[in-house]
């Protein structure tokens, strides 16, 4: 305040207010943010191999969610479609994954993913860049399914296969003009990039994104 | 009253951190050329400077050059504000040249390098792979430090000095701008807590913290530029931090939508978000109103139009691009699509670059004692291009964002088949080559920009003296 300051007439033009209500406001919706930030995290901190077991329903689950079936489908509850984790599915020939080789997969997948840069071509979870399709749901995409263009490319018979093959010689692969450029990335790598991707595939993101494989025949009703 | 200042140190540090923030702007345009280029031709470039690495220095000499001129708009303000020449101006200095050496360690490591093994020495010292957030994690603690200097020359100032509403708002405001990118600053696994965390840092920067920043310089340019009424400029400026951080920080909520958080946030980030414009709005009526007071009447030409740009480009690329699709029922079909990338140019061009290139104006006017600086034809053309090349670019990617939605979202169900069904799209691609051709224009504007900057003071005391 300058030292001229004089207290105006009406409150609403009275800095003293202003100024007060700022820090009162800033303070309540910094409150109410933490408060519903711990409730967050708590929703959203991953889940286990147990709760897997259990089929308790996590909004993150498990990296141990690569030994199951992952499948998107239409809740009538939540009017949208959800990920559904269902029966025991071989991920590169294994459906026995301990949760420490799961956690070590995905730890690769997400540290690679991050390495090689994947976030400037690509969105995942629907942020990122807007130069290549997005990797929420990649995992289930047909395009990576038995009859898809993928699997015939890369002369695969199964979706981890097929996209560890490709994203070791993406440029070799090109489904379009814009190929994937060639980023280096060795087996061990790949494998834990399509860990990541599976796993991606199993979070439930309020039904992002919407009428999912619609047009070829989704389950949505 | 005489517009010469003291030759503070402050201000000539203020002068080295604009001068780094114009050449990395310079450095934005043209990587984002070269990414707008590929789009068109995916061959160019290809496996040598693919389109992540133009994209990643895109939007990271974008981050940087903002912070620079902030933080030189601060060194700017300070002795005018407290009267003193800013406390701890040596290590300042200092600080400036460690960040700027950093800086440019990481750019060419970025361009050099790219990416690296999927190990955590990666992200410590090539690039963290977080979109805005690429910086290693090295740079990260470095930035951090110098941020630290900073905000201790800012404090150290003011309590030293005199204490205005203006510096008690930029105090707090630094406190929490550079507590914030702590947030960024760890390592996890799971991909949704890694993007709840990001958004502390990009949402509370460029919707909360930044803005308020924004309201800072408007407040600051609209005394100098136009003797605008200290009382009533400052009283604004805490209506615009009450607005600013009550719609801001829980507008947060819009980018919890779809990321793997609860329900609960479509409702809380659909009404605050919407809000977000409301200060936008203020913010405009604030300017106009001072203008109209004092007859347009000023003393920098030059920085006033830049002043208007940002009241309107704020306004329209924040506020109305922003509200577009912050409602969760759009959003679905418009997230991570050419909308938001239409949004993005013209909020952080609306709300950031005009008002930061105004205040590079003020500085060079009274850092030279140049009693009225008028627009030559230079500045005029500048500021013209640049705005008309940034409107043209965010219609360019809002149409191609629509054919998105429709194509690629709604009629494909957001299938990578539909994804590039939608990007071969005539409408969309259409939306890419204006995309490309609006960036040329913006970057001519640009070119204009620098030659405006580097020669106006010689011609305005040319003509105070002929």
């Amino acid at each position: 305040m300058s030292e001229d300051y004089k207290e105006p007439e009406s409150v609403w033009t009275s800095n003293r207010f202003w100024s007060r209500s700022a820090g009162w406001v800033t303070g309540f919706s910094a409150v109410l943010l933490i408060l519903l930030t711990m409730d967050t995290l708590d929703q959203i901190t991953i889940g286990s191999a147990k709760d897997l077991e259990n089929k308790v329903t996590k909004r993150v689950p498990s990296a141990s969610v690569i030994n199951y079936k992952v499948t998107y489908e239409y809740s009538d509850v939540r009017g949208h479609e959800v990920p559904v984790i269902g029966e025991k599915e071989l991920f590169f020939g294994r459906s026995d994954y301990s949760e420490a080789e799961a956690n070590a997969l995905l730890d690769k997948g997400k540290l690679t993913s991050q390495a090689k840069n994947c976030m400037n071509c690509h969105t995942l979870l629907g942020n990122g860049a807007y130069y290549a399709p997005d990797l929420t749901k990649a995992w289930l995409d047909p395009a990576w399914q038995a009859g898809g263009v993928m699997q015939g490319m890369t002369g695969t018979t199964s979706v981890d296969e097929a996209m560890s093959v490709f994203l070791q010689n993406p440029d070799k692969y090109a489904s379009h003009a814009r190929r994937m450029p060639n980023l280096g990335i060795t087996p061990e790598e790949a494998k834990g990039l399509v860990a990541f991707l599976k796993q991606m595939s199993s979070i439930d993101t309020n039904g992002f994104p919407r009428n999912f494989n619609k047009i070829q025949g989704s389950t949505q009703k | 009253m005489s517009i010469a200042t003291p030759k503070y140190l402050s201000q000539s540090l203020a002068m080295k951190y604009f001068f780094v923030a114009v050449v990395l702007f310079g450095a934005q345009l043209v990587m984002g050329l070269i990414a707008a280029y590929q789009f068109i031709d995916p061959e160019f470039l290809f496996n040598v400077f693919n389109f992540s690495t133009a994209r990643m220095v895109h939007i990271n000499a974008l981050v940087v050059w903002m912070l620079y001129a902030m933080i030189g708009s601060a060194y700017w303000m300070l002795p005018e504000e407290t009267g003193i020449e800013t406390v701890g101006i040596k290590l300042g200095t200092l600080g400036f040249y460690v960040l700027t050496l950093a800086v440019t360690v990481v750019v060419l490591v970025y361009i050099l390098v790219q990416v690296g093994p999927g190990t955590e020495a990666s992200i410590w010292l090539i690039n963290e792979g977080r979109e805005y957030l690429e910086a290693p994690r090295w740079a990260d603690i470095g930035i951090t430090v110098v941020v630290l200097i900073f905000v201790y020359n800012v404090f150290a100032t003011v309590m030293k000095g005199k204490r205005t509403g203006i510096t008690t708002v930029l105090m707090a405001d630094l406190i929490a701008l550079a507590g914030l990118y702590l947030a960024g600053m760890f390592y996890t696994s799971n991909i949704t807590m890694d993007q709840f965390w990001w958004w502390w840092v990009i949402h509370l920067w460029v919707e909360a913290t930044w803005e308020v920043f924004v309201g800072v310089l408007i407040a600051y340019g609209l005394i100098k530029v136009m003797h605008a009424n200290r009382q009533i400029v400052e009283m604004w400026l805490w209506i615009e931090v009450t607005m600013l951080f009550g719609s801001g920080i829980l507008g947060m909520g819009h980018h919890y939508f779809w990321i793997g958080t609860p329900e609960y946030w479509w409702e809380i980030g659909a009404l605050f978000s919407a809000l977000e414009p409301v200060p936008l709005v203020g913010m405009l009526v604030h300017v106009i109103y001072d203008m109209g007071k004092h007859n347009g009447k000023v003393n920098n030409g030059p920085a006033f139009n830049w002043f208007i740009v940002n009241a309107f480009g704020n306004f329209l690329g924040a506020g109305v691009w922003g509200f577009m699709h912050t409602l969760p029922q759009i959003n679905i079909y418009t997230h991570g699509s050419q909308f938001t990338a239409g949004h993005g140019h013209l909020a952080f061009y609306g709300a950031y670059a005009t008002i930061l290139i105004g205040m590079m104006y003020v500085a060079i006017q009274r850092r030279n004692g140049i009693e009225e600086m008028r627009s030559t034809s230079t500045s005029k053309w500048a500021v013209s291009l640049i705005t008309i090349g940034v409107l043209g670019m965010t219609v360019a990617l809002t149409l191609s964002g629509y054919v998105q939605a429709f194509v690629e979202r709604a009629e494909y169900g957001a299938t990578w088949d539909g994804y590039f069904i939608a990007q071969g799209a005539t409408w969309f691609t259409q939306g890419i080559d204006w995309r490309l051709a609006m960036g040329v224009v913006t970057f001519i504007g640009f070119l204009l920009l620098v030659k405006d900057l580097l020669t106006i003071a010689k011609r305005s005391k040319a003509l105070a003296n002929s």
